[in-house]
């Protein structure tokens, strides 16, 4: 029987054991075959086509704490946020240890496509509107593409609307234009989620103010920073994220932000309790006018709230 | 001895030979769930299901990606394969059973026919033996469609339901199957 020449591998052995062999062989080729032929019944539907599939769910939310995550609203989706700081812990008891004071910003965000993402938000600290826009460059990919890492790009803007008597660089004698108000910044989010629990960003940038205390001071800030999520169960996160300000930019009195934080998310909701020092919740205000030291127990406890509301499903199928 | 080998070879090739006969698959079947409670109703649509009926057995398979259920809140799509089944771990369902109640040749003549399906239904990493009653309809065109309607139970296959959304969540998420095969 020249078709089972691979018997010929067998080697020299004497024909009773050969053909035993053989029978052997015959017999659980036999008995296998159609268990074979229904295991691979699918198979006869020939390779399957699969479309490139992004990776999903680096972050819960589309804030790390105070920074934003390589995370978007999704298309057609409106993110309330309410953002609270309240007073440095270390206030004391008198104080109720921060809690007597609170600093506010109240956001709404939503998703113009699965990419761009736009936001508004009003902050109680230095009574400041700020917005911002958001667009997906590349996105990380677990099949069918091979980009390693998620790469987004921020630019936001923020505004100061307190009475000119109220700024800090009130000056009667100089007249106050309205672009003084203004501070600019951008940000570039490169990030990778690793595993399922763990997901790390840089999110370098630089901060424009329009108008700074003095000549000494630089209008541009540049800035080093990054953050990170472990997820610790499904619905816990533990959130990290510090922005490095490289030296001779700011005053001393002004610290690098340091954050970190739970995400805890519930269904619909997102909710985020972290301990940080700065105070603001916009980029200006964090990057450039963190005073809070944590080694004085200058920390604030604060958290975010999210809740969304799909307004507009742009991939509704009818059955 | 030859005969008998000759008489193996041969029987090595029946299963073969009927293995060759007419196979009905697709890989668009529609796969639907729903979960009604007061608080709030949650369906997702599946247009991605594969399946393959082999008549001469009465074998059926299905294999259905999970992250091709699509939910009409995003969010909710996240979380459902995020959280609940766990899709990165365990990326597709499966069913593999036999039809009972059609012969094969049935499969050729057009008309409306009730089987039933027996077999092993994998959600989530868990195997569970179901036996669920379905409609098998034969086309003058000759083509088949299968349509069938159960329940599962989450947490018979181990998605655990926080106490905070269980309110939000059926205890029985009913499934509509509707397949449209062609032969193969």
């Amino acid at each position: 029987m020249s078709t089972f020449s691979w018997t010929g591998v067998l080697g020299p052995i004497n024909g009773t054991l050969l053909m035993r062999n053989i029978l052997i062989a015959l017999l659980a080729l036999n008995m296998a075959a159609p268990v074979f032929a229904q295991d691979d019944l699918l198979d006869l539907l020939g390779e399957e086509e699969t479309g490139p599939e992004y990776t999903t769910a680096s972050f819960k939310t589309t804030r790390v704490i105070n920074s934003h995550s390589l995370e978007n609203t999704a298309h057609g989706v409106l993110d309330f946020k309410i953002g609270h700081r309240f007073g440095f812990i270390n206030g004391g008891a008198n104080e109720f240890f921060g809690l007597d004071g609170a600093t506010v910003r109240l956001g709404l965000d939503y998703g113009l496509t699965d990419r761009l993402m736009v936001g508004i938000g009003r902050s109680s600290y230095e009574k400041t509107v700020d917005g911002f826009v958001k667009y997906k460059l590349l996105k990380q990919c677990d099949l069918g593409c091979a980009t390693p890492f998620t790469l987004a790009v921020v630019a936001s803007s923020s505004i100061t609307t307190l009475m000119s008597t109220a700024l800090p660089w009130y000056d009667p004698a100089r007249e106050d234009y309205f672009s003084h108000r203004m501070a600019y910044s951008f940000q570039v989010i490169i990030g990778r989620k690793f595993s399922e629990s763990l997901t790390l960003q840089l999110h370098p940038g630089v901060v424009h103010r329009n108008l700074v205390m003095s000549t000494e001071d630089p209008n541009d800030v540049i800035h080093i920073s990054g953050g990170g999520r472990l997820k610790l169960t499904k619905r816990v996160a533990l959130n990290a994220e510090y922005f490095y300000v490289p030296p001779d930019q700011l005053r001393d009195v002004f610290r690098n932000s340091l954050s970190l934080g739970f995400d805890i998310e519930t269904g619909g909701h997102v909710f985020q309790l972290h301990l940080t020092n700065s105070t603001a919740m916009f980029e200006r205000g964090f990057i450039t006018e963190t005073t809070g030291n944590w080694a004085d127990g200058e920390i604030h406890f604060g958290f975010n709230i999210s809740r969304v509301f799909t307004l507009h499903n742009p991939r509704r199928k009818e059955s | 001895m030859k005969t008998l080998k000759n008489l193996l070879l041969l029987s090595t090739l029946i299963p073969m030979m009927a293995g060759a006969q007419e196979r009905y698959g697709t890989r668009s079947g529609h796969i639907t769930f729903f979960s009604e409670t007061p608080m709030e109703n949650i369906e997702a649509h599946n247009h991605k299901v594969s399946s393959v009926i082999d008549p001469a057995t009465g074998a059926i398979q299905f294999a259905v990606l999970v992250k091709a259920f699509e939910f009409e809140k995003s969010l909710m799509q996240e979380h459902f394969n995020e959280n609940y089944m766990e899709s990165n771990t365990f990326p597709k369902a499966d069913l593999k059973g036999t039809v009972e109640g059609m012969s094969a040749a049935q499969y050729k003549v057009p008309g409306v026919y009730a089987v039933t399906v027996k077999g092993d239904l994998t959600i989530h990493g868990v195997t569970r033996k179901v036996v669920e009653k379905g409609t098998i309809t034969v086309e003058k065109s000759g083509a088949v469609v299968a349509t069938s309607e159960f329940k599962v139970k989450p947490e018979d296959h181990g998605i655990a339901i926080p106490g905070v959304v269980r309110p939000n969540i059926a205890e029985h998420i009913l499934v509509k199957v509707n397949m449209s095969y062609d032969k193969l």
